[in-house]
């Protein structure tokens, strides 16, 4: 049935297998022309483009590894100075604590010292004048003794040597008594 | 259904009438508009096929300046109007030519392929816009010229590449006992040298004229059943009028389809004339 309707179209007098003259330029003309401007304007155009995101994208890809790159080592830098640092502190506070403690100590001895030998001076500086008074007062008691006694007594104890034993005896004895 | 066609066979051979005249290939040799007799003879067909090549030099004379200025001012990112001339151009260099030919290939015949699919798809793409209701590709001088370019597009790459090896590898293929190159030798000479150009240009010029009679006689029998048709048959009309709205939407994905076809088949014979074996 199909064919029955395009049946007149086998009777038609075109062939449509064979090209005519017109057909042939002008498709020609077209494809020429669409060709040339493809060629030699379009896709030149276009690769230039493609070609140039292409290399940015890169580059910026790559940049942005290096800024990452140089991050990571100025935040490694910055924290090995501060470890540096840290240990550094802790050293100083440490010799600080240490120096500290040796000053203490050498003040301390020091003092002990001092103190030991003003101790010391003032005990002998004592006993030196105790010594020198009980001299002088020996001397002069016994003085007066003798002179208080002779009086006394009279010119039978004159004779010193025995006076003079007679007066130690008694501060022996006084001496012995005090205590 | 059938009574319908009846009817309108019986109506094409009554032609008495002249209320249903179904289409003939004469569709497609419309009269003479200028030149006649000259070999720029214009007529309806050919004003259409000025008017694609003008409107795909516009479209991408526009894209083109768009890289061109986006390339000067080194923008990256590229306006929604630049990316669509981008993504289709990428469809023809990254979805046929790279993915057949590779890169080194694919770039060298770029420039054919991206003007065969956008001329065959503009073209073609004709038959369904009011107005013009024709497409390009279906008179056979365009789908000959691009056949013939493929032809020696294909051939040219092959000699290129082999010299002289090129056609005995492709009419002595390698591995066949020598006795069967008395029947294997006419049947390749054949497919490869005389089908496939033939092939090429006959499958777009056919799906053209078939997509362009198929509109017409949906479209006049719906006519001719709305105005000429009396009482129920005046029903048929909407059921004429609906194949003819289908098959509009369906010419639109053959017209991309042919495009991508011819397009493709090229490619792959690139391909194969490259080919180290075959």
């Amino acid at each position: 049935m199909i064919s029955r309707i395009i049946a007149p179209a086998a009777e038609a007098a075109h062939n449509p297998l064979l090209p005519a003259p017109a057909d042939l330029t002008w498709s020609a003309v077209v494809f020429v022309i669409l060709l040339a401007f493809f060629w030699f304007r379009v896709l030149p155009n276009f690769k230039k483009t493609l070609d140039q995101r292409t290399e940015a994208i890169e580059g910026r890809l790559e940049a942005a590894e290096k800024a990452q790159a140089e991050a990571a080592a100025k935040t490694a830098n910055i924290e090995a100075a501060q470890a540096a640092a840290r240990a550094e502190a802790s050293q100083i506070r440490e010799e600080a604590r240490a120096e500290a403690a040796a000053i203490g100590a050498e003040i301390k001895e020091a003092a002990r010292l001092d103190a030991e030998r003003y101790t010391a001076a003032a005990k002998s500086q004592i006993e030196a004048e105790t010594q020198a008074a009980l001299v002088a007062l020996r001397a002069e008691v016994g003085s007066l003794a003798i002179d208080l006694a002779s009086s006394v007594v009279g010119e039978s104890l004159k004779n010193d040597k025995l006076a003079a034993n007679v007066v130690d005896s008694f501060l022996s004895e006084l001496e012995t008594k005090k205590k | 259904m059938i009574n319908a066609l009846s009817l309108l066979s019986q109506a094409a051979t009554a032609s008495d009438s002249g209320s249903f005249e179904p289409p003939t290939i004469n569709e497609f040799y419309p009269e003479v508009i200028a030149f006649a007799g000259t070999p720029f003879e214009l007529n309806r067909i050919m004003l259409i096929r000025l008017l694609v090549t003008s409107l795909l030099i516009l479209l991408f004379w526009l894209w083109s300046s768009k890289f061109k200025k986006s390339y000067k001012n080194n923008t990256l990112v590229p306006s929604r109007f630049q990316l669509m001339g981008e993504i289709s151009l990428n469809f023809v260099r990254k979805s046929i030519a790279h993915d057949q030919l590779g890169e080194k290939d694919g770039e060298r015949f770029l420039p054919l392929l991206t003007t065969m699919f956008f001329i065959v798809l503009g073209m073609n793409i004709t038959g369904i816009i009011p107005g013009l209701n024709i497409a390009g590709t279906s008179v056979i001088g365009l789908p000959l010229v691009l056949a013939v370019a493929a032809y020696v597009t294909f051939i040219y790459a092959g000699v290129k590449k082999h010299g002289g090896h090129f056609f005995t590898s492709a009419l002595f293929p390698a591995g066949v006992p020598k006795a069967f190159y008395i029947l294997v030798t006419p049947i390749e000479f054949l497919s490869t040298f005389i089908l496939r150009p033939v092939t090429l240009a006959l499958r777009l010029m056919m799906n053209m004229i078939a997509g362009h009679l198929l509109l017409v006689l949906c479209f006049s029998a719906t006519q001719f059943f709305l105005f000429n048709a009396e009482g129920f048959f005046k029903v048929f009309g909407a059921g004429t009028f609906v194949f003819g709205f289908v098959f509009t939407l369906f010419e639109m994905l053959v017209a991309f389809l042919q495009a991508y076809v011819f397009t493709l088949l090229t490619t792959v014979y690139i391909q194969l004339a490259l080919a180290d074996e075959h």
